[in-house]
């Protein structure tokens, strides 16, 4: 590049970043809807069981019963109600009063302290499958911390048999905001990132100021340049703000390092700016611009990346769709970066494909706009 | 870079340029071979829709052309748009100024796109600058100017590198009289001190006149190339200006039924006459009516020209076939039953003028402020029952704001409204109901069928069973909607777009029709068929509101008010505010002569246009 073309893209860098200045639209797509956006999720969308009244039935107390029985009063994850026999509570059960049943059955005390394995019973309400299964994985951790702290106070060895021991690792709070967080700032810089571009290339064409542009000697990637670089800064001040919300206001750890995740960032930012970039030549309005940045960019991000629906649980070919939407790839390595850490295995792989679609959109943005009308 | 080259700047063969339209496929340009010449000033005239901006943008290599040529300063403009570019100025019609970039960093960022080196900008600017007027508001963000200083500015950007061919796409559309005058006086300094070949595109007729030479365009054909005196030539003493006692639009009438009369325009207190053959027609029995005719010989002007090319075009089909699908009143005052609204016997409009009981709209002390900015600023004037009145002014003169208090749809902050007898502040919707509005742009259902938005538009007024099917049977046929019916409103052509709009606009038969810019960028003679529709309605006692920047729609007007900065500057007859600005080197001036006038006799604070 020359002086001349470097004047002129200096020249063009300048007049956007004045216009972000002045605008505030700009600003408040890359701060405003990410914040606004991470606290509604953030503190409205959780997948984690509060609270959750359950049914107890001891048929027949005793000191082993009661000392089981009081894990649950001191659980956050339960609201325990006693019930005197499995009959009320299965009423209980079918008028939604609880999500769960557990029952000691009358040989509870015997058989544990016969050494035996002395089963519990648990009634799990599967309407709200998802519920479900938190309901069944907490009882099982409570039984199991239970044993464990029987068996310490026995001294060491444990006498009786654990039948489960579940171990969570990489998500040792088990909360789902941990998980849900880094997914959804994938989420939203998808949103954010596509949705700059489109939209202020949609407005120069709506001035009037896009034609004006053409007709002078600046190149056709002279323009698209001048678009990325200043909306590639902002869209990252938007990262680093949204990251800085999820560590400091929802604590999510961050375990892996901050150079990894700016690096994998900036590739996920080209990724998503290069999309904004092919609408954009596509939609020559704001409004139109909007809606096809929030239906081919936030949508899938939101359904198929992972962040909240596991993709191995999805039907094959929606799997194999996922491949295309660049957030599955970012999800992956933001989840990793936040809660376990540089995670190599997880993270080159993922950022590979990142790449490759920066690259493709990149190049499709550059091949599909003209310096023409037509 | 001398532009000693004496090959042409621009060089169309065979041009010709479609669009497709959901299924068709709209030919925009049809076969245009021109040549614009070099340092001189091209014209390239017509109605909207004429193709003019498809050509501007083919010559700027923003299009390809379907087929044909175009060669820009010697270069195949398809093959290497980028050098063509390097060497042009385009100016689009909504030029692209940065809005929230003030006017320094405006020039600033076309100067960095333009490759002008930083030592040659401040001599540079400095001249623009000067020659713009814009010297004061370097400051100022490009959204806080005026219509006519962002053209200032649109130009100034497009000129920061000196080009050897600049393009003008309508500079002068809806920019106020004043500026418009100083856009071309920058033009001719231009041409005349820089060597710059300009094309210039425009709507306005009375524009070719000051052009070089002139591409005359008209749904895509090339109508008529040539100097603008060659056009007027050919039409030398065939135009008159026809006097008698008999009122003018009755006058008016008569003598477009005349044949061998192209061309009959009321203009002032007279009619404009133009005929077939240069021979001068015989005033006396010219006219029955009016036996006191006289004819006086004027100037021929460039729209006489096409306004014969039109008519040659179409078999000169005599103006007599156009005659008024109902009985045209006398000014006298004899009121037609073609309406099925009691015609009252008020005294006519022309008489009437000033009466009291007759006035249907009275606006006095009308003012709005949006926060600081004061839009319309103690407007009064009354419009008499069957008189047509026009609002003129630019771009921004508060017409539009004080249209829309007159529709009830934006209350006034002070003074008084009263509409059909209604009050506008207590009852506006009643008073809505005895108005008929026609928009500027088209408004109607472009996917509903000549037929199906009629009888929407009747229902949305409320017209059911008998009286709906009787008003939208009156429609089709004094609008000649009929052959087209069962077309969709999208695909007609311009002429019938409009009228299918007045036809909506008078389903529930108003008392009072509102006009926003009814006939600017329309062809002549589409304009001439429109205001004989509207000057018949007058005669029937529908009382006729305009608003508009177009001087040619003033002549029409029984009397107006010019508007600027929200204020009313002037108000009277055409003839009268003409009359005012004449002076001894300006024995007969025209609308917008008077208007600059009266612009430049106001107060600073209202001229800062």
């Amino acid at each position: 590049m020359n002086t001349v073309a470097l004047r002129r893209l200096s020249g063009l860098l300048r007049k956007e970043s004045l216009q972000i200045w002045r605008d505030p639209s700009a600003l408040a797509i890359a701060f405003v809807l990410p914040a606004v956006l991470l606290l509604i999720f953030g503190y409205g969308v959780s997948l984690d069981a509060r609270n959750v009244p359950i049914a107890l039935v001891v048929q027949q107390p005793s000191a082993l019963a009661a000392s089981f029985t009081s894990q649950f009063a001191r659980s956050p994850f339960f609201r325990p109600r006693r019930f005197l026999t499995i009959q009320d509570a299965e009423q209980a059960m079918t008028a939604q009063q609880v999500q769960g049943i557990v029952w000691l059955p009358s040989d509870f005390t015997r058989r544990a302290e016969a050494g035996g394995n002395s089963p519990i019973g648990v009634i799990v309400n599967g309407v709200d499958a998802n519920d479900a299964r938190i309901v069944e994985g907490y009882v099982q951790q409570v039984w199991a911390a239970w044993l464990t702290a029987r068996a310490q106070l026995a001294g060491g060895r444990a006498p009786l048999p654990l039948s489960v021991q579940p171990q969570v690792r990489f998500n040792p709070a088990v909360d789902s905001r941990d998980y849900l967080v880094p997914g959804l700032i994938a989420v939203i810089m998808t949103l954010t990132g596509a949705l700059l571009t489109a939209l202020v290339i949609a407005r120069e064409w709506e001035r009037g100021t896009m034609e004006a542009l053409m007709v002078t000697r600046v190149t056709m990637r002279e323009i698209l340049l001048a678009k990325l670089i200043p909306y590639f800064v902002l869209g990252m001040g938007g990262m680093a703000a949204s990251v800085a919300i999820a560590v400091f206001l929802f604590g999510v750890p961050l375990e892996g390092s901050v150079w990894v995740l700016t690096a994998a960032s900036g590739l996920f930012m080209l990724t998503a700016l290069g999309m904004g970039l092919v609408i954009s030549s596509v939609a020559r309005n704001q409004f139109v611009a909007g809606q096809i940045a929030i239906i081919t960019t936030f949508l899938p991000a939101f359904l198929l990346s992972g962040f909240v629906f596991d993709i191995n649980s999805m039907p094959r070919v929606v799997q194999v769709i996922t491949h295309i939407v660049a957030a599955r790839y970012f999800v992956a390595i933001l989840q990793s970066v936040f809660l376990a850490g540089n995670v190599w295995s997880v993270i080159l792989p993922n950022a590979f494909a990142l790449a490759v679609m920066a690259a493709i959109f990149l190049g499709l943005a550059r091949a599909i706009t003209h310096k023409r009308l037509d | 870079m001398p532009d000693t080259d004496p090959k042409p700047a621009v060089r169309l063969a065979g041009v010709r340029r479609g669009f497709r339209a959901g299924k068709r496929v709209v030919t925009a340009l049809d076969g245009i071979t021109a040549e614009a010449a070099r340092g001189a000033v091209t014209g390239l005239v017509g109605p909207d829709g004429a193709g003019k901006t498809t050509l501007m943008r083919l010559i700027a290599g923003l299009l390809r052309p379907d087929a044909g040529r175009i060669e820009v300063l010697g270069i195949d403009v398809a093959r290497d748009p980028l050098s063509v570019q390097a060497r042009l100025g385009y100016m689009p019609q909504r030029f692209g100024l940065y809005e929230d970039l003030s006017v320094a960093e405006n020039l600033d960022l076309y100067a960095d796109l333009q490759g002008v080196p930083p030592d040659r900008r401040p001599e540079r600017y400095a001249e623009l600058l000067h020659m713009t007027g814009l010297g004061p508001f370097t400051g100022r963000m490009a959204g806080r100017l005026s219509g006519g200083m962002k053209q200032k500015l649109g130009l100034a950007c497009t000129l920061v590198h000196p080009p050897d061919l600049l393009l003008l796409d309508e500079p002068t559309v809806g920019v106020d009289p004043v500026s418009r005058r100083d856009l071309w006086q920058i033009i001719d300094h231009l041409t005349r001190e820089a060597q710059v070949t300009v094309l210039f595109s425009t709507a306005y007729l009375d524009e070719a006149e000051r052009c070089d030479s002139v591409m005359l365009i008209h749904e895509g054909r090339l109508l008529g190339h040539g100097p603008p005196g060659q056009f007027t030539a050919e039409m030398a003493g065939r135009s008159f200006f026809a006097t008698a006692s008999l009122g003018r639009r009755r006058l008016q009438a008569c003598l477009a039924a005349v044949p061998g009369v192209i061309d009959a325009v009321i203009q002032g207190s007279r009619v404009r006459v133009v005929t077939a053959e240069a021979e001068p027609p015989v005033a006396a029995g010219l006219v029955v009516e009016a036996p006191d005719l006289v004819l006086t010989p004027t100037p021929p002007r460039f729209e006489d020209s096409f306004v014969a090319r039109l008519r040659a075009r179409d078999g000169l089909v005599p103006p007599a076939a156009l005659t008024p699908a109902l009985p045209l009143a006398g000014e006298g005052g004899v009121r037609v039953p073609g309406m099925s609204r009691a015609a009252s016997p008020q005294p006519s409009p022309a008489s009437g003028r000033g009466g009291v009981a007759g006035d249907v709209i009275a606006v006095a002390h009308l003012t709005r402020r949006f926060g600081a900015f004061v839009a319309v600023d103690d407007v009064s004037f009354t419009v008499a029952r069957g008189e047509i009145f026009g609002l003129l002014g630019a771009n921004g003169a508060g017409k539009s704001t004080t249209f829309r208090m007159l529709c009830g749809l934006l209350p006034p902050n002070s003074g008084t409204l009263r509409v059909a007898g209604f009050d506008l502040r207590t009852a506006a919707a009643p008073a809505r109901g005895r108005i008929g509005y026609m928009a500027q742009k088209f408004s109607l259902y472009g996917d509903l069928s000549v037929a199906q938005n009629l009888r929407f538009f009747s229902s949305a007024y409320r017209l059911t069973g008998a009286r709906q099917r009787a008003r939208i049977a009156w429609a089709e046929a004094e609008f000649e909607l009929g052959p087209m019916r069962d077309a969709t409103a999208r695909d007609l052509p311009l002429g019938f777009k409009q009228r299918l709009a007045l036809a909506c606009a008078l389903m529930h038969e108003p008392d009072i029709l509102f006009l926003d810019e009814p006939t600017s960028g329309v062809d002549p003679l589409a304009r001439r068929e429109f205001w004989r529709r509207i000057n018949t309605l007058a005669e029937q006692g529908v009382t006729v509101l305009v608003t508009t920047h177009f001087m040619e729609e003033a002549e029409y007007c029984d009397r107006l008010v010019i508007m600027a900065q929200g204020a009313v500057l002037a108000a009277g007859e055409p003839e009268a505010i003409k009359q005012g600005a004449r002076t001894a080197a300006r024995p007969d001036p025209t609308m917008e002569d008077a208007f600059i006038a009266v612009i430049e006799a106001a107060p600073a604070s209202a001229r800062a246009a």
